[in-house]
């Protein structure tokens, strides 16, 4: 499946374009997304920073940097999100973890300083279309009864201690996944003395989504792939 | 005092500076006739420079004016209660104690603890929620008094979401800027966007072209439209009346899915810019989206029919979580909560954005106060945009989506507003000598109707704050910044 027309799925640098100490992509990039950290051609998107902007493809004089209209995103390790060949998709869970949640995966919900788009596509998955219950995943209303959280925003300091005690609150093993570009590196609040940069500097986590906010079909990727349930090679 | 419009700025030396005393009264004076937008300090010198834009409705004009003051103001709130929320704040970020003020506690600082208001006595009891909640929500911490099922007290405490989004737009504009405006309320980025572009437009003497003001507003209604049939859903599951939940719901998508056509977001995001909009509307895309928002009418009327003409729907929602007028009034409530409650404000039509040329949408009102109302008035509005948003495709005007806007000019302050689909979007920003932000103030309409909520459940019952909490929804985010 891809994503609808024009929306901007993964982007992709073509970087045979790149002149020899070029840096405009970088320099545009709002949350220092873009890394050229070697020598020509080595310019890479961290996805995990990337808010999905237009600055980088209009700050790039070479027309080298297009969004794709993949949807594919969500990866099982921050370092596998900065690829220079793209993206790392998410591997499932190991054996044992996938027999105890594979088939019934129940998850709580908390908004950890998100300017509640990612929030309200995380709600969009439970409507008739994307319908995450068919998949056997749920969102609860307790960490008592869930395998795992779903984490969005950068974690303010003021939701330090409430997302800490959510965590403890849920039985191992557990979960946890970050949603959305603030969840993963602070996104455009990254650096700011009211939030913590992520969930990762709180608790460790399982599944990275990257987006400002994800598309639900990629947060629905990313959660399949989890499961297991979708297995093809990575592009 | 000087008269500002939505979207114009002055030099910041031709505004008034009074002392205290008379500010005090000028601002009591101009809330009586009309409303405060915004009320905040920024540190200046020894002191503290406080800040008040007031709106003339009637008139479309704005004024602003200023005074410097210690560490001490004698505070507004006990005779003009839509003060309350904006002393609290000025107290807290700049250490101004507001003297007589009645509730005086911290807004967003989770510093110290804080004390709730508690009430005592046989069969009281005290439940608490937040700020983790049962379904996808975002966090606020709620504590009801009660008497049995009976609510005496709703005292609601956020700051959850405070991301220092103001403090981040400080020496702005850098490349930051936009999407911090963008991520103030992540169900309202058109609506700030557009405020914030409004804002460096009016601080550098620019204007947007035709064509880029009319997708501008274009996608302003898509933003209400999603977000009001998204909500009318929410209310149905609330109510347990889930064909309309399951039905809105997906509707709700329709629109996302036409932004997202529009600017490559479903939100929004990266679509407008000072200047103008980043995307075009090609004429394809335009008959394409007025077929889609055809279709889309003609399904939202069998859904609404559905939903505001079953009687057990009626009966939950008729006379549930009321608020008066003299309250609406009182608290200067913004956006369908006071629209429903009979005070027809609407920026849109009392203070539209330099240039607007298409006659304004008409205002919607219901005379009720109840969730009821609310709810009608949503719907009423989701019709109208909908007329908007249909002829506004076909008429796009020609030309440029883009015009230079060159950098902020000094030592200038400038006012936008807008109207969001949840009421008035403020932003002010103040320019230093060196043109950079000395100081950006975000009033998201939550701000000023969070208070509202409160009113409304009082002596209710505690099973409807689900339902009283839906049909405001208000923003976490945009409250905290």
């Amino acid at each position: 499946m891809a994503m609808p027309e024009n929306v901007r799925g993964r982007p992709v640098i073509d970087t045979g374009r790149c002149p020899d100490g070029c840096r405009a992509c970088a320099d545009a990039c709002p949350t220092d997304a873009i890394l050229v950290d070697g020598g020509p051609g080595s310019a890479r998107i961290d996805l995990g920073r990337c808010v999905f902007c237009r600055d980088c493809v209009e700050g790039c004089p070479e027309g080298a940097i297009t969004y794709g209209r993949d949807h594919r995103m969500a990866s099982r390790t921050r370092e596998d999100l900065a690829l220079s060949e793209g993206v790392k998709l998410a591997a499932a869970l190991e054996r044992k973890m996938l027999k105890l949640l594979g088939r019934s995966l129940k998850l709580r919900h908390v908004s950890a300083g998100d300017c509640s788009a990612c929030t309200a596509e995380l709600q969009a998955l439970g409507n008739v279309v994307f319908d995450l219950a068919r998949f056997g995943v749920q969102f609860v209303a307790s960490p008592r009864h869930a395998d795992g959280l779903v984490v969005t925003g950068p974690v303010t300091q003021n939701m330090r201690l409430a997302l800490e005690k959510t965590w403890k609150a849920v039985a191992s093993p557990r979960l946890v996944i970050a949603v959305g570009a603030c969840a993963i590196s602070g996104g455009p609040f990254r650096g700011l003395s009211a939030v913590h940069d992520g969930v990762e500097s709180v608790v460790p986590v399982d599944l990275f989504v990257p987006g400002c906010p994800p598309h639900p079909l990629t947060l629905l990727d990313g959660l399949l792939r989890l499961l297991g349930r979708i297995e093809d090679s990575p592009r | 005092m000087k008269a500002l419009r939505n979207g114009t700025s002055i030099e910041e030396r031709a505004l008034p500076v009074l002392p205290p005393e008379e500010f005090r009264r000028a601002v009591l004076r101009g809330a009586e006739g009309g409303r405060i937008v915004a009320f905040f300090g920024r540190p200046l010198g020894e002191g503290v420079r406080l800040y008040a834009v007031l709106a003339d409705d009637a008139a479309g004009t704005l004024a602003a004016l200023a005074s410097d003051v210690g560490d001490r103001f004698l505070s507004l709130t006990p005779d003009c209660p839509q003060a309350h929320n904006f002393e609290r704040e000025i107290c807290e970020q700049h250490g101004v104690h507001m003297e007589g003020h009645p509730w005086l506690k911290p807004l967003r600082s989770h510093a110290a603890p804080y004390s709730f208001f508690q009430v005592e006595g046989e069969e009281i009891h005290e439940v608490a929620v937040g700020p983790v909640h049962a379904g996808l929500i975002d966090p606020g911490h709620f504590r009801l008094q009660c008497h049995g099922e009976k609510v005496l007290s709703l005292e609601i405490h956020l700051g959850y979401q405070h991301r220092g989004v103001e403090e981040a737009l400080e020496n702005g504009p850098d490349k930051r800027a936009a999407l911090l405006a963008e991520c103030a309320a992540g169900d309202t980025t058109i609506g700030h966007a557009l405020a914030y572009a409004l804002a460096v437009e009016a601080l550098s003497g620019s204007i947007a072209p035709p064509r880029a003001q009319a997708i501008r507003a274009i996608a302003l209604e898509l933003e209400r439209v999603a977000n009001h049939v998204g909500d009318l859903g929410a209310l149905g599951a609330d109510i347990g009346f889930l064909p309309t939940a399951a039905w809105f719901g997906r509707l709700r998508g329709e629109f996302l899915n036409l932004l997202a056509t529009l600017s490559g977001n479903r939100y929004g995001r990266g679509l407008i810019r000072p200047g103008g909009v980043l995307c075009d509307v090609p004429a394809q895309l335009a008959d394409d989206a007025t077929r889609r928002l055809s279709r889309a009418r003609d399904e939202l009327r069998q859904v609404a029919g559905l939903f505001f003409e079953t009687s057990s729907v009626r009966s939950r929602i008729e006379g549930t979580g009321v608020l008066t007028r003299q309250e609406c009034n009182a608290l200067a409530l913004l956006g369908p909560a006071a629209r429903a409650c009979g005070t027809p404000r609407d920026v849109r039509r009392d203070h539209p954005p330099p240039g607007a040329s298409a006659p304004p949408i008409p205002v919607a009102i219901a005379m009720t106060g109840d969730v009821f109302a609310r709810s009608h008035v949503r719907w009423m509005e989701t019709q109208h945009s909908l007329e908007y948003l249909i002829e506004g495709f076909r008429a796009l005007p020609a030309g440029a989506i883009r015009a230079a806007c060159g950098p902020p000019a000094p030592g200038r302050l400038a006012v936008s507003l807008v109207e969001g689909w949840r009421g008035e979007i403020a932003h002010v920003a103040l320019t230093g000598e060196d043109g950079r932000f000395a100081r950006y103030k975000i009033k998201d309409p939550s701000f000023q109707n969070w208070t509202a909520l409160t009113l409304a459940m009082r002596g209710t019952q505690i099973s409807d704050f689900p339902l009283c909490n839906k049909s405001f929804n208000l923003s976490y985010a945009g409250h905290d910044l």
